[in-house]
């Protein structure tokens, strides 16, 4: 919980919005999600913009229900509870938990070369999100945005042109940025990326051993 | 304290208006959690000792008034985001279900009653209308020895209220493009930024309440 305190980049008011009103691919809200929890800042601006969906239901207009819904509902309830889910021990926050099966040792990365493996999580086809190992020193190659990328550090750290991101912050790139992050000496670094982009792998490997080639 | 007395209210507000000491009285009551005595000094009709009374004593009279209140609600705010009157009525009742289950989750320190049904209907419909799973973050719950203090709860619902008196005073076109957000019609990408609402307290007394409960977990 140290990293909570040493968060510097945040996620944007726009995708705060977007979330708490649920108009968030999945992914995105994956990434979300994890961001809130671990840090406190962005979760209480959620919470804020969640009370604005409160004060619109309750100033809303009232559709009428069915005579009998009330006493459809209370039958619904004496059905039974709901279940809840045995508390797992993981190194990864609640959110993600549920998307990698259990813990980072579950993962089954895929390695996309030089090193860099990824694995890409099971979510709605609007937005891609995937687990990024970058090992540490190694870069990333310069890639544009064609849409939104959100990219949390979960491990290690990684810098590029723009800052150093260490875990708990959260880079939000859009259309205008090409950078070339590298991960930072001394630990590897585990990210969770989601783009609203189509992922291109073929061209993605390519592009991927491009600058070691270069060396 | 003035500025808490002289607020207008609408259900669960009332207690602003109580003589000081009443008030002192009460908060005193309401850290102990004796609903019984709490329900002789205020009026049955605040949202969040109905949902106490749900958690509490599986009331199903409080239910059934707190349904008669919200579930038309929550019908219209479906029916807005897309759901067909056949599904809204469908979906409505399955918020009204899992509220009662999830009482006990419900904290007044961080959310109005509003605020959290809201969110389990947004839910919904993510899951019946958008077909897709919601991820939402660790879940923060004050452990057996504490609770929020009602102090916390006083000041968060009456923030609350503020937003929604805000929110009606904003010019129509900017409230009317707020609501479509949050009826799913807008793309993240199309949301405005700045909403106009006055949200700096709020947000301030969120993160108190949520480095409080940090430290209950500790
Ligand atoms: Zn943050």
């Amino acid at each position: 919980m140290n990293e909570m305190t040493q968060i510097k980049h945040h996620l944007t008011d726009q995708i705060l919005i977007g979330y708490s009103a649920g108009t968030l691919p999945e992914a995105f809200s994956l990434v979300v999600a994890t961001h809130l929890s671990m840090c406190d800042t962005c979760r209480a601006s959620a919470q804020a913009y969640e009370a604005i969906g409160g004060s619109i239901l309750d100033t809303e207009t009232q559709t009428t229900l069915e005579a009998d819904a009330l006493a459809g509902t209370l039958a619904m309830i004496a059905k039974g509870s709901i279940a809840t889910k045995p508390t797992v021990v993981s190194d990864v926050p609640t959110p993600l938990r549920d998307y990698v099966g259990g813990s980072l040792r579950d993962v089954k990365w895929r390695s996309v070369g030089m090193g860099v493996r990824q694995a890409v999580l099971k979510t709605s086809k609007t937005a891609t999100a995937r687990l990024l190992y970058i090992p540490a020193g190694a870069i990333v190659p310069d890639h544009g945005h064609r849409g939104t990328e959100l990219t949390l550090v979960l491990q290690g750290a990684f810098r590029d042109e723009t800052a150093l991101f260490s875990a708990g912050d959260v880079e939000v790139a859009n259309e205008d940025l090409n950078h070339t992050p590298v991960a930072e000496i001394g630990e590897d670094c585990i990210c969770l990326a989601a783009t609203d982009a189509p992922l291109r792998f073929n061209s993605w490997i390519p592009r991927i051993a491009q600058p070691f080639l270069r060396i | 304290m003035l500025k808490i007395l002289d607020r207008p209210q609408e259900p669960g507000a009332f207690v602003y208006q109580l003589p000081y000491i009443e008030f002192r009285r009460f908060q005193l009551l309401y850290q102990k959690a004796i609903i019984s005595v709490v329900k002789k000094i205020v009026p049955q009709n605040t949202w969040v000792q109905h949902l106490r009374r749900i958690q509490l004593d599986q009331d199903q009279k409080a239910f059934a008034e707190l349904f008669g209140y919200f579930a038309p609600r929550v019908k219209a705010f479906l029916m807005k985001s897309g759901a067909s009157p056949s599904m809204a009525e469908e979906c409505t009742q399955e918020v009204m279900v899992t509220l009662w289950h999830k009482a006990h989750l419900f904290d007044p320190s961080r959310a109005s009653v509003a605020t959290w049904i809201f969110t389990i209907a947004r839910n919904k419909r993510i899951d019946a209308l958008r077909k897709q799973r919601r991820p939402e973050p660790e879940d923060l719950q004050w452990g057996p020895e504490s609770e929020p203090e009602a102090s916390d709860i006083l000041v968060l619902q009456q923030e609350a209220n503020l937003i929604t008196q805000a929110m009606s005073a904003l010019p129509s076109q900017q409230r009317d493009l707020i609501k479509k957000a949050y009826f799913g019609d807008l793309s993240h990408s199309e949301i405005a930024v700045e909403t106009g609402l006055p949200l700096g307290t709020i947000k301030s007394r969120l993160r108190l309440a949520l480095s409080k409960l940090r430290k209950t977990m500790k």
